[in-house]
């Protein structure tokens, strides 16, 4: 439980480290530490194979897909503070952690329900089988729509699209 | 015993939500939105598996926790495509941009 404990504040100091880092790359790289924190704590809680994903996709794949897209999209972490001031946003993330706390707390009061015996590969193949197929088909989805939202536009139709636009003035 | 572990799980999602609600606030950099919705979603993951734990279903929370870190994937890939895409046309990162690529 001490493991545990230490674990998941080291989480939420990775997390913290993420949202106030000034550069966009170091706040990459403490999500992936934040990431990689969340899957330990996740296999120490006894869930090894959700551990796996999280490791694997979470720190992995998305600190990949994150240092590429600062790569092409350039350094810009400085002076770009929202609109809401600090006041407001402390005020609305307090009003969120009240509701969400009076939520949650209930549901730790009752005692553990005892287990059952469903096994974790019976529930994601058997149970939730088509919510398995739908994760397959949204992945080809994502795959396709960054495909296209990241394609460059040929530069022949812009030469084309530009002498229409002379002949029609 | 077992209790305390999903109490203290339960604490450490509190406080993952409320940095990533924090972060989605205080930022107007796309980049650093996209870094703030993730932290929020790990949050949602955790939830998840410590939920499942604590109502004694642990393979419904664990599948559900599979989804949840799919679909974050997914909108993650598509939120930094969409704001290269933006950099590209505004030269900038910011989320006040936006409105100008409106014609």
């Amino acid at each position: 439980m001490i493991i545990q404990t230490f674990v998941l504040s080291a989480t939420l100091i990775c997390a913290l480290m993420a949202i106030t880092a000034r550069r966009l790359l170091i706040s990459a790289l403490w999500l992936a530490g934040c990431s990689a924190l969340l899957a330990l704590s996740i296999a120490l809680l006894g869930a090894p194979e959700v551990g796996v994903v999280e490791l694997s996709v979470g720190a992995g794949l998305v600190t990949i897909i994150f240092v590429f897209a600062i790569n092409v999209a350039g350094e810009e972490a400085v002076g770009l503070t929202s609109i809401v001031p600090r006041p407001l946003a402390w005020a609305l993330m307090g009003v969120f952690l009240l509701l969400l706390a009076w939520l949650v707390v209930p549901s730790l009061l009752v005692p553990a329900l005892p287990r059952d015996s469903l096994q974790f590969w019976q529930a994601l193949w058997g149970e939730r089988q088509l919510d398995t197929v739908l994760q397959v088909i949204l992945i080809f989805s994502g795959v396709l729509g960054s495909l296209g939202l990241l394609a460059e536009r040929p530069e022949g139709g812009r030469a084309e699209n530009k002498r229409e636009e002379g002949a029609a003035s | 015993m077992n209790g305390g572990i999903w109490t203290i799980a339960m604490v450490a999602v509190l406080g993952l939500v409320a940095i990533g609600i924090y972060g989605l606030l205080i930022t107007r950099n796309l980049i650093k939105i996209v870094v703030a919705l993730q932290v929020f979603a790990k949050g949602t993951i955790l939830v998840m598996v410590a939920a499942g734990g604590i109502s004694g279903k642990p393979a419904i929370g664990q599948s559900l926790a599979i989804t949840v870190i799919v679909a974050d994937t997914v909108v993650t890939v598509m939120a930094l495509a969409l704001a290269i895409q933006i950099r590209r046309w505004c030269g900038t990162l910011d989320a006040r941009s936006i409105s100008r690529l409106r014609r």
